[in-house]
């Protein structure tokens, strides 16, 4: 039957597609530049959003002596997706995730020191902050977190549940209660009365952004740079810097028998020449001296990150992930997994 | 299949074709020849690798918790409230399947028309597409912008169509084989005989076609209660309201509690095989009525 194999042969090209696009090896080979060693390939696994980034560092770096002469393996993907890959045998000497915990989980499985927060970032490769985006013009007339609460306003977030990512969301809307001197009693109700409005709980970051595009809600909680990524591609989105809100820390680590080329690397993407690539997708830099100039997709390019008037972190508001992922997001008694239970009855 | 297929008044018992799970062993307690013993050693390999083993260790973690664990694990109201509305989603859906997929099966057999070698590679197309794909399709059609003016997305009925799309080809695609092989002389004999339309298809059509019709049912039932990516963006994973048990499954490993979505995974097997068994038992006994 012609149209069988005819459908075996798309899938076939859409498989190998697929293949080819998780796993390209890339290389730069510059004649002019002395490699200071033998070849060396390194793996890189990571969360899906720097992929960009990423490809950019590396482009750096393989004008230099240190990184001429090294191809990459990389992997991207959803980052708890990623995370448990390398614990079950996924190759990979520099990871780079969305949250901490996704670190963590190597660090319990004997892959990556316990030590591997012990640089001048903490660990941190990549930050951001927690956004509010609006329609194109914000005829809602959002202006900060109590406008999200208001009857009639449809809000997209990702589900704290399926997406790690989607928790700096939830944090952030809690945070801002008790750090603005709220109770914990008020930041339940406020926390509530977001869900409660919450049109549509999607997967992951991206999907949000997706869902936003075609059409859902008034407003979506996302992350600055994720807001920054889709006016670079031409969405037609706008977005508010909340006075309080969420800094966003995507950390990255070396696996404990990676070659010393991986470190290398992450000092690399660390430097100011690193984090302007980081910079350039959007995200916020996590070194002093780095240029901003010339960024692109940002509201206001002669000041591409606004500084938000308090800034809450995780480490210092939260307690850090290991407290916080037992109070607010334990699969029976985390506050906010309580809270979204609660939010499909009371309709 | 030959024409002695077609004569369902009395049917004996070793013509039934398709996919009879507890069909007989043609001759009891006959050697296997060396070929053939090969050929069946193969075949267990094979699937034991592929399906046996997987299955016997989704089980096995589901049990590791316990029974407690387990039976917390799937009362949970969100996730009860997911495995209802997936379930009770799939069983509709198939029963739109078996009407509008003969249905279609039909019009690609019997009739002859402009754009049917169109149509034929259309119906496979949501088998080839990636089901993420078919998602974003879905919500810029059926979604907040509908150039359709059908707006779904976020309401119990996204689910529904999500699934609809999905499981579309299996009906059709196992009916229409045992549909393009019917003699059609039984049906003119029928005819002859002074039985209507309707009757010749009731009596004649229907019974040959059951067992393939219930074979694409269990099919598109099975993939239903499974389907995730289609019906992701389009749904909005609303708790208690939109979220389907794929997604409960998923936010159970995300939060590396793999017993949980192991006992999920277990109940919906287990509901699978219980449909699966009772729409090849309901074949068998309708295709003894005749």
């Amino acid at each position: 039957m012609r149209f069988r194999s005819t459908a075996v042969a798309a899938l076939a090209v859409a498989a190998s597609l697929a293949l080819t696009a998780c796993s390209k090896p890339t290389s730069t080979v510059n004649a002019d530049i002395t490699p200071d060693g033998p070849p060396v390939t390194l793996n890189l696994v990571g969360y899906a959003v720097p992929e960009a980034a990423h490809t950019a560092v590396a482009a750096e770096w393989a004008k230099t002596s240190a990184g001429v002469n090294v191809t990459f393996k990389t992997s991207y993907g959803a980052s708890g997706d990623q995370s448990r890959a390398v614990v079950n045998g996924l190759a990979a000497d520099i990871v780079h995730f969305s949250v901490e915990s996704d670190v963590t989980r190597l660090v319990d499985a004997g892959l990556v020191a316990p030590t591997w927060k012990d640089n001048p970032t903490k660990g941190i490769l990549s930050s951001s902050v927690v956004v509010i985006g609006v329609r194109k013009g914000n005829p809602k007339n959002i202006q900060g977190w109590d406008d999200l609460v208001k009857p009639g306003i449809g809000i997209v977030t990702a589900n704290p549940a399926s997406s790690g990512a989607a928790r700096w969301n939830a944090l952030a809307a809690w945070g801002q209660v008790i750090a603005n001197g709220g109770t914990e009693e008020q930041a339940y109700e406020f926390v509530s009365k977001l869900y409660n409005n919450a049109v549509a709980l999607p997967g992951s970051g991206r999907d949000t952004t997706t869902a936003f595009l075609g059409g859902a809600g008034d407003v979506f909680l996302t992350y600055e740079n994720e807001a920054i990524l889709a006016n670079q591609s031409g969405e037609d989105i706008d977005w508010i810097y909340p006075d309080t809100t969420l800094r966003i820390e995507n950390p990255a680590a070396v696996t404990v028998n990676a070659p010393p080329k991986a470190q290398a690397y992450l000092d690399f993407a660390l430097s100011p020449a690193g984090q302007r690539a980081f910079a350039q997708k959007g995200f916020r830099p996590v070194v002093s001296g780095v240029d901003i100039t010339g960024i692109t997709g940002v509201k206001d390019p002669s000041n591409p990150f606004p500084e938000i008037k308090k800034l809450l972190t995780v480490d210092d508001d939260f307690g850090g992930w290991a407290a916080l992922t037992k109070k607010f997001f334990d699969s029976k008694t985390g506050i906010i997994v309580q809270i979204i239970a609660a939010t499909g009855k009371a309709q | 299949m030959t024409s002695e297929t077609l004569t369902p008044t009395r049917p004996s018992r070793s013509w039934r074709p398709g996919s009879g799970l507890f069909r007989r062993e043609p001759v009891a307690g006959q050697r296997l020849t060396v070929a053939s013993g090969l050929g069946l050693g193969v075949a267990v390999l094979w699937f034991s690798l592929l399906v046996l083993i997987p299955l016997i260790a989704v089980i096995v973690t589901a049990s590791e918790g316990g029974w407690s664990a387990f039976w917390d694990a799937i009362t949970t109201p969100q996730t009860a409230s997911a495995i209802r509305l997936t379930v009770t989603t799939a069983l509709i859906v198939t029963v739109v399947n078996v009407v509008m997929g003969t249905l279609i099966a039909w019009v690609l057999v019997r009739d002859k028309f402009p754009g049917r070698g169109v149509l034929e590679f259309l119906i496979d197309i949501p088998f080839a597409l990636p089901t993420i794909v078919a998602g974003l399709v879905l919500l810029s059609l059926y979604g907040p912008r509908s150039p359709l003016g059908i707006n779904v997305a976020n309401a119990p009925a996204s689910v529904f169509l999500a699934f609809l799309f999905v499981t579309l080809p299996f009906v059709v695609r196992t009916v229409q084989p045992v549909l393009s092989e019917l003699d059609k002389e039984a049906e003119e004999a029928a005819a002859s005989l002074g039985a209507s339309r309707f009757t010749t298809f009731r009596r004649i059509v229907l019974p040959a076609l059951t067992p393939a019709i219930a074979a694409g049912a269990a099919l598109s039932f099975a993939r239903g209660v499974s389907e995730y990516g289609s019906l992701v963006l389009l749904s909005g994973n609303l708790p208690n309201r939109t979220e389907v048990t794929s997604v409960r499954i998923l936010a159970s490993i995300e939060n590396d509690n793999i017993i949980a979505a192991a006992a999920v995974a277990a109940v919906l097997l287990a509901i699978s095989l219980v449909v699966i068994v009772a729409v090849d038992v309901l074949q068998r006994r309708l295709v003894r009525r005749g």
